[in-house]
């Protein structure tokens, strides 16, 4: 048996080289469960995932990962500050009920957090919906409006905003195309043709909070 | 007769084995010896890697799974996670489940005989605590030679064994899922379990919890304990799902006499019981309920209870089981977190209670059966 997939999705390779040598992880929708099985072997990390799909959950179980059925929106409290090394929370930031609360628990639960997200100011969304006057849908955000997960989506630039406001540090931040690789165009603009960012948060130094 | 169902274990013998080596219990009292009964179900690789222990609940007993007769009317109480192609596999594992000590399904009991005054032990049988049942459980694996478990398995208070295994013995178990479970009881748990009890000691036929001297049995208090507990098994739902206000005889308009079917239910399950149960045992059983409590010598720290363990572990509870509830589980499952244990928690929606984890619900089997796959992989079979 190989619980683990031998090559990440991009973007989750990007992140696991973020995660140090047996770190505590806490993986927020961790879904089937691919970055924890990569870490568990690779990183010989401790790792949790919270997930609420009950298929991913079975999938996850299935093949060795941690994973605890939980609501990312209402069970975080449950865990001790400083209690892991690092959270992240992949594709999941616009499906949350209460964004700028689970972000600040991030960062409660860990010193450090990853977090990555679809850009709604990406220029096809910009054009689709200055063009057609109707919701983006794309392979990317595959929903209708009406019927989405996706009840939060932002761009690159609100998030950098909230993160300013809720004064979480941007440690380092990564940006993707669709097919999450990265390139120097993007780089450049990359609210305008990023399609996913990767972002590394910290807490910011300073008075009013602990770090 | 028909033939027996193709995904069950069939026809089971239940085997017997007395120790003569003492066993000090946790109350302070040794049984010089002490004799189990239970069942095996599939076979020992080899290796002998591939064995699962299962324990019971309060009312439980060694048959798990299959049949005696080809004429029984029903097979063992966990035929719906045992067997051919089910979450325990019988194809790949070797399942061992037995009759506790101080049960009265044949293993050593209060209605046994006291060999120091050729009585039944009765009320003078010690206390019995999960712990014991784990020393004693050690025993049965050493005399199978089962150096360590695959995974020790149990619901309700089958999973606070399992628990203990990992945390008393932690090189002999590798994974331990512990189904509808609390990591302790709860006042008003002990509240439901203080009903019972009193029940069966006002009835005028306990004498003491010497009835068998006076040839009687206190089968009244008896099947109204089970009557209490059975409701605390069932959710609201799944009482009204079952049952709703259906009238099983008289008529409503001479309340006097009517009965409706919830009742008259209650009354078969407490009579049944009552008459297969032992009082004294029962009593003992919901003891060790009370007493189970692994955070009390580590300061009511569950984490470092679970600081010793090895075990990786699954825990499943029910949403509508108000018994243990799913908030217990997530006690545990955040303790075992903190004590940097592997972990995996799943809650089932379901409306039948606490006894849920006897059924064969789809979503329960399946992650159930995902797990045992994952043990059942490490243990190369």
């Amino acid at each position: 048996m190989n619980p683990a997939p031998a090559t990440l999705r991009e973007d989750l390779r990007l992140i696991a080289e973020l995660v140090p040598e047996g770190a505590r992880v806490l993986d927020l929708g961790c879904g089937t469960g691919d970055l924890l099985a990569w870490l568990q072997q690779h990183r010989q990390v401790n790792g949790y995932g919270l997930e609420i799909d009950h298929d991913k959950i079975t999938a996850c179980i299935a093949r060795g990962v941690n994973v605890i059925e939980r609501n990312i929106d209402e069970d975080l409290s449950d865990y001790d500050t400083d209690s892991f090394d690092l959270v992240v929370m992949t594709e999941t930031l616009q499906a949350v009920r209460h964004p700028a609360k689970v972000l600040d628990e991030m960062l409660r639960i860990a010193p450090e957090g990853i977090v990555t997200f679809p850009n709604f100011g990406h220029w096809r969304c910009r054009l689709h919906l200055a063009t057609r006057g109707r919701m983006p849908v794309s392979s990317h955000l595959p929903h209708s409006w009406y019927d989405t997960p996706n009840i939060h989506l932002c761009t690159f630039a609100d998030f950098e905003a909230l993160c300013a406001e809720r004064g979480l540090r941007i440690t380092r931040r990564l940006v993707v195309d669709e097919s999450y690789r990265p390139n120097n165009v993007i780089n450049r603009w990359s609210n305008l043709f990023g399609s996913i960012a990767i972002y590394g948060l910290a807490r910011a130094a300073g008075p009013g909070r602990s770090s | 007769m028909t033939a027996l169902p193709s995904d069950s274990v069939g026809i089971v013998v239940p085997q017997q084995v007395a120790f003569d080596t003492p066993l000090p219990l946790t109350c302070g009292a040794v049984l010089d010896r002490h004799e189990l009964v239970y069942e095996t179900y599939g076979s020992l690789n080899a290796e002998r890697s591939n064995a699962v222990l299962v324990c019971h609940a309060l009312s439980g007993h060694h048959h798990a799974a299959g049949y005696h007769h080809e004429s029984d009317r029903k097979p063992g109480w966990w035929e719906a996670c045992i067997g051919p192609g089910k979450p325990m596999d019988t194809n790949r594992f070797f399942i061992v489940s037995l009759n506790n000590l101080g049960g009265c399904h044949g293993s050593t009991g209060p209605s046994s005989i006291n060999p120091g005054t050729g009585q039944a032990f009765g009320p003078d049988f010690p206390a019995i605590t999960v712990r014991d049942w784990v020393r004693s459980q050690a025993m049965l694996a050493d005399h199978l030679g089962i150096e360590q478990w695959a995974a020790v398995v149990g619901g309700s208070l089958g999973g606070m064994q399992a628990l203990q295994w990992s945390i008393d013995l932690p090189e002999r178990v590798r994974h331990v899922v512990a189904i509808a479970c609390a990591p302790r009881l709860s006042a008003q748990n002990i509240a439901f379990n203080e009903i019972a009890r009193q029940a069966i000691y006002s009835d005028p036929n306990f004498h003491g919890g010497r009835y068998a001297e006076h040839g009687v049995a206190p089968t009244q208090g008896l099947m109204l304990a089970r009557m209490v507990g059975h409701v605390t098994y069932q959710s609201d739902d799944g009482l009204r799902q079952k049952f709703g206000r259906e009238v099983a005889s008289g008529d409503l308009e001479f309340a006097r006499d009517v009965q409706f079917q919830v009742e008259s239910y209650l009354h078969y399950q407490g009579r049944s019981f009552s008459q297969r149960f032992d009082a004294n045992t029962y009593l003992l059983m919901t003891r060790a309920l009370d007493y189970f409590d692994p955070a009390q010598e580590h300061g009511d720290d569950l984490a470092a209870a679970f600081a010793r363990s090895k075990a990786s572990y699954l825990l499943v509870s029910f949403t509508t089981d108000w018994r243990f509830s799913s908030e217990r589980s997530r006690e545990m499952v955040d303790a075992l977190v903190r004590a940097r244990r592997n972990v995996s928690h799943v809650d089932i929606d379901a409306p039948y209670g606490h006894d849920a984890f006897l059924l064969p619900i789809q979503r329960y089997t399946d992650v159930f059966g995902a797990y045992m796959d994952r043990v059942a992989s490490e243990a190369s079979v």
